[in-house]
């Protein structure tokens, strides 16, 4: 069995559901997908502050429209993970009791409107690298997942630069606010691609598995070479001293990533780890009276014969 | 110099903006939720009502814009006019309180928007019968949705009975207003414009009762209060609650804080 799963994956075949595994392969994807799902859910908040404050109603609709794409993804991401046996309610539980990780990208504030732009930009721009390269990865569910949200992604991407753009055009207060944007979320979205090839644990084995299909630093690059020429078109600047275009590599080089920072915001301790997870719980204990009764009602009806008629 | 639009206004575009206004501020309520609800699923589902209801604002606040002029907006009539100034039901801006509440005031709401719609498809002013036909699939489905999630609560557990009966407590005291005439209606009403909303009352009652037996949920509905008896606010007149002023506040923070530029 592990044989035709060898050659599955040497033939670029999908592995399926139903299809023999290593449990060690099993078990990677369930870690990376309901990380991936809870990044998504955790994604709503920030954002999610800026939609009773949105400037325009225009811009309210979009954003709207966006963080709810996100709870969609992280519908399709929970739904993909269920493939590999294991259950929602399991993947949310082991959430809310701070086991299971999710993007550090999510515990940084959302300070001006601005902000939101810069997501869009950034961190999503950061995100889609990965998920591009996702749409490829050896295992059926996931990959499928990824094709419907790149294609969404890559639409929120681009209307977070044109958000930043009119701010970019707009009064100097805009202009700073836009700015002092760009220069808190620059960072965070390089640490996106984790640690540094040298220093990633699960990196090898989820290349062997065709899980991964480029290595951090790969991507990180393909991001830095993409926004440093786009930063351009906004007349804003990236905070990064060391950034220049190396001709002889054809690639930007970057200054050094703040990994000790890397590793506290991983670790729970970033600005708002805690408000992130506190939030998810009062979410979920609150609406725990609104789950019961949709179950006892059902369980009532189902044993109504009468309301079947 | 932006213009404010204050009243003294044409009843015709007091309407779109009461009707608008409307809209906009049970829209506002429900996307508090966004990433706060009870399930995956149902924050999608009242996101979507959130969505709609901001897009029937939007289609409102334009068509009264163009009939107000003066370089009004869907934007300056949306984030530059006060409490005092907007025409929403006081029911609407009542904080979104738990999700027992929040379902059962849109489904009081929606049974009302859907009668108060179909009747507009009739109206004399084409485009707002243009609206109101784009927006009757909405209703519908919010109706729908929310109907079932009432009947679902009501009957549920004790613990969320209990809820939909203290939520029906909050709620009962401003449903006078829905079919109270404001002058403004009162002259759309003649033009043929608009609708009386006092006509949509026993259709409305009809409907709901039927929905809170099922849901087994007890309420007087035959003596609503006026909102003239009731507190001395009428939404309709701008006295509003002060939740509707913290409301505008963080809505309209951005327009007030740096004015007149893009976004």
């Amino acid at each position: 069995m592990e044989k035709q799963f060898e050659e599955k994956l040497e033939g670029e075949v999908r592995i399926e559901p139903r299809d023999w595994m290593p449990e060690a392969y099993r078990r990677t994807l369930v870690r990376q997908i309901s990380q991936h799902a809870h990044s998504e859910i955790v994604g709503m908040l920030p954002e999610g502050a800026w939609i009773t404050r949105a400037p325009t109603l225009k811009r309210k609709a979009i954003l709207l429209a966006k963080v709810q794409d996100e709870a969609g993804h992280g519908l399709y991401l929970y739904a993909a993970a269920e493939t590999l046996g294991v259950s929602r309610a399991t993947l949310v539980a082991d959430l809310l009791a701070g086991k299971a990780k999710y993007s550090s990208i999510f515990n940084y504030p959302t300070l001006s409107w601005a902000d939101i732009g810069a997501i869009g930009w950034l961190v999503d721009g950061a995100a889609i690298m990965n998920q591009v390269m996702l749409c490829r990865t050896s295992y059926g569910p996931y990959a499928r997942a990824m094709v419907r949200i790149c294609k969404e992604e890559s639409f929120h991407q681009r209307q977070g630069f044109e958000s930043l753009l009119v701010l970019s055009r707009g009064s100097a207060e805009q202009r700073t606010m836009c700015q002092d944007a760009i220069n808190r979320w620059w960072w965070p979205s390089l640490m996106m691609f984790g640690p540094r090839d040298s220093e990633s644990t699960h990196s090898d084995q989820s290349m062997k598995w065709k899980i991964k299909r480029m290595s951090n630093d790969e991507l990180r690059q393909r991001f830095v070479d993409m926004i440093a020429e786009q930063v351009k078109v906004l007349g804003m600047s990236l905070p990064d001293p060391d950034l220049r275009w190396n001709e002889e590599r054809g690639h930007y080089d970057f200054g050094e990533i703040d990994w000790d920072e890397f590793w506290k915001v991983v670790k729970g301790d970033g600005p708002c780890n805690r408000e992130r997870l506190e939030t998810r719980r009062e979410a979920h204990t609150e609406g725990a009276w609104v789950r019961e009764a949709a179950l006892a009602h059902a369980r009532k009806k189902a044993a109504r014969p009468a309301d079947a008629a | 110099m932006i213009p404010r639009h204050l009243p003294p206004m044409e009843a015709r575009h007091e309407y779109l903006l009461h009707l608008a206004d409307n809209a906009l501020v049970l829209g506002h309520r429900n996307s508090e939720w966004c990433g706060h609800g009870p399930e995956l699923e149902q924050d999608i589902a009242l996101t979507n009502l959130s969505l709609d209801l901001l897009g029937q604002a939007r289609l409102l606040y334009q068509h009264a814009a163009n009939g107000i002029g003066e370089g009004a907006t869907e934007d300056t009539l949306a984030f530059l006019r006060d409490a005092s100034d907007y025409r929403n039901l006081i029911l609407l801006e009542l904080p979104r309180g738990d999700w027992g509440l929040t379902i059962l005031r849109q489904y009081l709401f929606s049974e009302f928007s859907l009668l108060q719609y179909q009747a507009l498809q009739g109206s004399t002013d084409t485009q707002l019968a243009a609206i109101a036909a784009k927006a009757i699939p909405e209703v519908t489905y919010h109706r729908r949705w929310a109907r079932d999630w009432v009947v679902r609560l009501g009957d549920g557990t004790e613990e969320s009975h209990t809820r939909m009966e203290s939520a029906l407590a909050t709620l009962q005291p401003h449903l006078g207003e829905l079919f109270s005439p404001a002058d403004f209606e009162r002259t759309v009403t003649e033009r043929g414009i608009g609708i009386d909303p006092s006509t949509l009352r026993s259709e409305w009652t009809l409907r709901v009762r039927q929905t809170l037996d099922e849901a087994d949920l007890a309420v007087d509905l035959s003596s609503l209060a006026t909102p003239s008896n009731h507190t001395g606010m009428d939404g309709k007149l701008g006295r509003h609650t002060e939740d509707l002023v913290r409301l505008l506040a963080e809505m309209q923070t951005l327009q007030r804080t740096y004015p007149g530029n893009e976004w």
